[in-house]
């Protein structure tokens, strides 16, 4: 189960013409793929588009209706080879996926069915991960497209334009043979607009309908000579079509004046950013009407040359927006405009800065730059002035970087780790990709490198011969996603001495809690359940044990020292599972809360801490970041210090206590057991208990009396 | 392209758009506020567009939500939005929480000519503020007098608290004080249509909105600390203890040196209270009005703490306190009719065992290796004590009885001994420079905590003593001191 319910959503994708689709942008195009008639739909989760996959998970029985076949496939290379359907088969198929990072997995299948060709629609549907709140690597998909000669599209953000990416998309994938990628940015993926529908279209041949009636075809296969082929039609048949289609459809806008000696091109997805640029220069409105003219390209690769020497002729001087590096569309279009003969001026890089998000204020000053350079009159002599950032607030304010929910189950595993690396010293550690990273930020600042998905084993690898093991850490997610050949296959084989910990919260949590192999949820579409552990010890592992209650710092840390400090040879696992608490807490609150009202007897725990007992040394803290638990000030006079606090979030996972215990930390944890609708037992126990030690503390309130100040 | 002057040049007071920043820590309900907000304009004549990151933001990072409000009919033309906020071009910035709203002056979205503040001044520590080892705690007048000085108008009370009240999240009360303040052209009513229409806990919501309606409306006060009077003797004892107190502490000394008494007529007896005002006369006689009785006063707050230092029989103690049941029962919001059953985490290990025997027979076992060997197995794992149990509140208040014998503890000879050490050494500084008798006497603040955190505190103190003996009152002793003592309990 997803992170949020997409009932709501999945009703929107049954809209028909006329009728208006409002919602995020990442769902408007779930909805225009179902009016372009795809037949197919797959990916890989990921932020930003993680909510288009969890919308077709919950959408089955209208996929059925239509005849759509939907894969939540393993990674996105698998995705990505999914599309190969559509090499023989007339068939508009879409997959998606976070980009860069899922277009590197996926790489390889991309690159050989960009070879072959396809005749029916073939769509990548990236979320371009980049800028503010992105938690990848900074590179740009635009090289892929480059490189395997696909088509990027980079729609204007709004929805409508967005819904015309999609199936123009399969137009130009059709009409020039070729995959075509659409690249839509991470605010553009979750900003709400709208857009009227149109039916649902199905599909002109449904996937089992290709599959009962087989084709090949010996020249769309990636072998010679047919590769040597391939290359030549990607140049002299795919691409000029692509021109054509791009420069006959209009998927590139004007926008402003047609005439003027300056002008802007701009990738599509900037535009509203550069348009409120413009509009705070004074230079345009909320509709776009620029003074100078503005390019605006849709489509980022390829370069319609036509279009931009008709652009560039008769201006002086063209402001070129690209974000991202290296800046391959200003290198084009200098080539072009040479190879042309133009004497336009091209600024881009220098103007703008070379790395980084290409925000309003960063367009702005660039837009500013570009008027003071060649039309002062046009520019705003002064701007108005911003108070100075203010130092001691810069100095005050502390970072908030994202962390373990409350009550992870896999904190308890780096505080084991923690307390490990006091008794036997730190091992070098290997993270991975998922919400365990966390773990290389504070309190933890456990392990030294990520280099890509699943690849916590694998990138331990070199360092494996050692005498003192390194660790590797992966989530379950990573472990079906590639982990188990890349990582422990590869480890087995070469008998390597890792210990891998497997983090099995029975979701790819990171991503919104999409379900995976081992998850526990019993579904009837998929098939769950599987084993982490069962799986590694197949391909070879015989060292391997599961820990079914992560909260037992105590037992966490044993296994580790063993893991590290056994005599038996050869990779080591530990499977460390307990369900992921976001995902927990949202079945078993509405449960929990139904239950109290009709009345049943339940149980629910809450830790403390004891403000006249804890000395304020937040060692507690260091050992745990729950952000449950906290600090206040010390009701003490003497006191100084603040003392820890644990809040209302407390979802009683125990780490507190069970750590205090592991670490001899200090005795001001308390464990507070509520019981709501006590029974009869319950009652009379409780009276009696309290009665006698009600009794008891009244004889020494007395006695303490005595020596009162 | 005729028009050479820039339309509003760099003046934007005629736009007709609305922005709107929300600043808020993952969980807070900062994705629910924007979505409100989104649908007040939509249902208004207004064209909406908000946008967010999520993910991040789940995982208690801070995060950025953005909507943007355009009056439009239906046949007009898309608008053209922005997708997150530009510096100086923010009307409404909510902060979900004090140092949030010290984030978006940073980001430079608190514009002196156009924007309205409305933040919570509640805090949630960031993990930076609550691992440092002493007080790590951010200056929220920082941010509040910034705020004050950089708005154009700023709405601030405490919405968490309000909400809590209300028994809903505190979107529901921002979203009121978004109302309250009036900035936006809709009037209040819009706004509880908004709130119906999603139709989700609906009247703790409402009680929410209103509670922050009405705050939002109330003068902006900073927050009020007040500390509580100083209690009265109410034994003849007590009287007898207060009049030492006047006649040899200093008057500033008084009222924490009441305190102090407090806590040792609590921890121990009457005697120990009168071995600390002892003790406090006896440094007083190197301290002197002219130094303004820094070290007389340093020293009433630190002695009483390191008297008063934590062992097995005062934890026991206040473990099973009349008053403890009713304090948890309030900390973690039970309510009547639940019953409450409290755990205790606690770790005893052999030295503490040792500690609470009788000196001669604590050292013995502590040295002797067959002992330890045996008695180890007991003390490996830690120890679940249900005080609401007879059985647990028994054990607990058998310990805490031992306070009788506290004198003959091997851990009362040992702490008396650093304690006189560390007054020696205050005296013998307070000579030559009174500024390191001060530092050597705020140093007690390093020891805290149980454990091993008990032993590592205090080898720094150790550390910290022994450089302050080789320098021998060298000029910069004082500096030197203070700069370790501070980057000991920064340290995280």
């Amino acid at each position: 189960m997803a992170e949020r319910s997409f009932s709501k959503e999945v009703d929107s994708l049954r809209l028909g013409a006329g009728a208006v689709f409002e919602g995020e942008g990442i769902l408007a195009v779930t909805k225009a793929l179902l009016q372009s008639g795809v037949a197919y739909v797959g990916g890989y989760q990921g932020a930003p588009i993680s909510h288009l996959l969890d919308v077709f998970a919950e959408a089955d029985g209208l996929l059925r209706e239509l005849g759509v076949r939907f894969e939540a496939n393993a990674t996105e290379a698998g995705a990505a080879a999914m599309l190969s359907a559509s090499i023989n088969y007339p068939l508009r198929g879409a997959v998606a996926w976070k980009s860069v990072v899922g277009t590197n997995v996926a790489s390889d299948a991309l690159s050989n069915i960009a070879s072959a060709g396809v005749i029916g629609g073939a769509l990548v549907i990236v979320g371009e991960d980049y800028g503010e709140g992105s938690s990848i690597v900074q590179e740009r998909t635009h090289a892929f497209a480059m490189k395997s000669q696909m088509w990027l599209l980079d729609p204007r953000p709004n929805l409508p334009s967005i819904v015309a990416a999609v199936e123009n998309g399969f137009k130009l994938s059709e009409a020039t043979h070729t995959p075509v990628i659409l690249q839509l940015r991470i605010r553009t993926c979750h900003m709400t607009g709208r857009f009227t529908a149109r039916d649902n279209v199905r599909p002109r041949m449904t996937t089992v309908q290709a599959a009962a009636n087989p084709r090949r075809d010996t020249g769309r296969i990636v072998l010679p000579p047919a590769l040597f082929a391939h290359e030549a039609q990607k140049i002299e048949e795919r691409r000029p079509a692509a021109l054509d289609f791009i420069t006959a459809a209009g998927l590139n806008e004007h926008f402003g004046p047609d005439e003027g000696t300056l002008g802007i091109i701009v990738q599509g997805g900037l535009f509203n950013g550069l348009n409120r640029a413009l509009e705070l220069e004074g230079r345009s409105d909320s509709h776009g009407s620029s003074d100078l003219p503005i390019l605006c390209l849709n489509v980022t690769y390829p370069l319609v040359p036509d279009e931009v020497i008709a652009f560039c002729s008769n201006k002086h001087a063209v402001l070129l927006i690209e974000e991202g590096q290296p800046e391959f569309i200003e290198h084009e279009i200098n080539t072009v405009l040479r190879r042309s003969g133009l004497a336009t001026l091209i600024r881009g890089k220098g103007l703008l800065p070379r790395a980084g998000e290409y925000t309003t204020e960063v367009i702005r000053s660039a837009v500013s730059g570009f008027l003071r350079e060649f039309a002062p009159e046009l520019a705003i002599a002064t701007h108005a002035e911003m108070p100075a950032p203010d130092s001691t607030l810069a100095a005050t304010v502390p970072a908030r970087p994202p962390g373990f929910c409350t009550g992870c189950p896999e904190r308890p595993v780096f505080t084991a780790m923690k307390l490990l690396e006091r008794e036997i010293g730190p091992s070098h550690v290997s993270a991975d990709i998922g919400c365990h990273l966390f773990s290389t930020l504070g309190p933890f600042n456990i392990g030294a490198t990520t280099a890509g998905y699943g690849l916590g084993t694998a990138s331990a690898s070199a360092l494996s011969a050692a005498v003192r093991r390194p660790i590797a850490v992966m989530g379950d997610g990573g472990f079906w996603h590639n982990g188990l050949t890349s990582g422990i296959g590869n480890a087995v084989f070469n008998r390597d001495e890792t210990v891998t910990v497997v983090i099995d919260n029975g979701y790819a949590a990171a991503t919104g809690g999409q379900d995976n192999l081992s998850s526990k949820a019993k579904l009837p579409n998929r098939a769950t359940g599987q084993s982490v552990e069962r799986a590694a010890r197949a391909v070879g592992v015989e060292w391997a044990q599961t820990i079914h209650r992560t909260y037992d710092v105590s037992l966490v840390r044993k296994t580790l020292r063993n893991a590290l400090t056994s005599p038996d040879k050869g990779p080591k696992l530990i499977v460390a599972q307990s369900e992921c608490m976001l995902n927990k807490q949202r079945r078993e609150k509405p449960r929990l809360r139904a239950a109290v009202q009709a009345g049943r007897r339940t149980i629910h725990d809450r830790f403390g801490v004891d403000a006249d007992t804890c000395t304020g040394d937040h060692s507690c803290i260091r050992i745990s970041g729950c952000p449950s638990l906290t600090v206040q000030p010390n009701p003490d006079p003497l006191r100084e210090d603040p003392v820890a606090h644990v809040n209302n979030d407390c979802v009683g996972c125990g780490l507190c206590g069970e750590a205090s215990h592991a670490a001899v930390l200090c005795p001001s944890f308390y464990r507070a057991r509520l019981i709501t609708n006590p029974n009869w037992r319950d009652r009379w126990l409780g009276g009696f208990r309290r009665a006698l030690i009600a009794r008891i503390q009244a004889w020494a309130r007395t006695r303490h009396a005595r020596r009162a100040y | 392209m005729g028009a050479h002057a820039p339309r509003e040049a760099g003046v934007l007071s005629a736009r007709n758009r609305i922005s709107i920043a929300i600043l808020a820590l993952g969980g807070q309900g900062g994705g629910v506020l924007t979505q409100w907000i989104a649908r007040l304009g939509g249902q208004t004549g207004y064209r909406s567009q908000a946008t967010s990151i999520p993910g991040v933001a789940q995982r208690t990072g801070a995060t950025i939500y953005y909507v943007e409000l355009i009056p439009w009919g239906l046949s007009d033309p898309e608008p053209i939005l922005a997708l997150s906020p530009a510096v100086g071009d923010v009307d409404v910035v909510l902060a979900f929480e004090l140092m949030e709203a010290g984030r978006a002056m940073i980001r430079g979205f608190v514009s002196p000519d156009r924007t309205t503040l409305i933040g919570s001044t509640h805090r949630v520590y960031a993990l930076s503020e609550k691992s440092a080892r002493g007080n790590g705690i951010a200056n929220s007048d920082a941010v509040l007098s910034a705020a004050r000085q950089r708005a154009r108008r700023f709405v601030a009370f405490d919405m968490s608290a309000v909400a809590e009240q209300a028994g809903c999240a505190i979107s529901a009360v921002v979203f009121g004080a978004l109302a309250g303040s009036g900035v936006l052209p809709f009037p209040v009513a819009d706004y509880i249509e908004v709130i119906r229409a999603e139709g989700k806990s609906v009247d703790a919501n409402l009680e929410g909105f209103h509670a922050g309606l009405t705050g939002s409306r109330k003068p902006d006060r900073g927050p009020s600390r007040q500390s509580a009077p100083v209690p009265a003797p109410t034994t003849d004892s007590g009287w007898a203890l207060q009049a030492r107190i006047v006649a040899e502490l200093p008057p500033s000394s008084y009222n924490m040196a009441v305190e102090g008494v407090r806590r040792l007529v609590d921890y121990q007896d009457y005697a120990y209270a009168n071995l600390y005002l002892d003790r406090l006369a006896h440094l007083r006689t190197v301290d002197s009005e002219r130094a303004g009785w820094k070290l007389t006063d340093e020293a009433v707050r630190y002695l009483a703490l390191w008297m008063a230092y934590d062992d097995t029989i005062r934890v026991a103690d206040l473990k099973v306190r009349e008053t403890r049941v009713q304090r948890v029962r309030k900390e973690v919001g039970a309510h009547d009719h639940q019953l409450i059953g409290i755990t205790e985490f606690m770790h005893p290990r052999l030295r503490e065992l040792c500690d609470t025997l009788p000196r001669a027979a604590g050292e013995w076992l502590l040295h002797s290796p067959l002992a330890a060997r045996l008695l180890q197995r007991f003390f490996s794992k830690g120890r679940c004590i249900e005080t609401t149990s007879l059985a647990g509140f028994l054990t607990l208040s058998l310990l805490a009885s031992l306070r009788r014998w506290r004198r003959s503890t091997l851990r009362y000879a040992h702490q008396q001994r650093l304690i006189e050490n560390w007054l020696d050494l205050a005296r013998a500084a307070a000579a030559a420079d009174m500024e390191t008798a001060v530092e050597i006497i705020r140093c007690q603040r390093l020891i805290k905590g149980y454990g091993e955190t008990y032993d590592n505190g205090l080898t720094t103190f150790n550390q910290i003593m022994d450089a302050c003996r080789e320098m021998k009152d060298a000029p910069g002793t004082a500096a030197k001191i203070r700069g370790l003592r501070e980057s000991a309990l920064a340290s995280a």
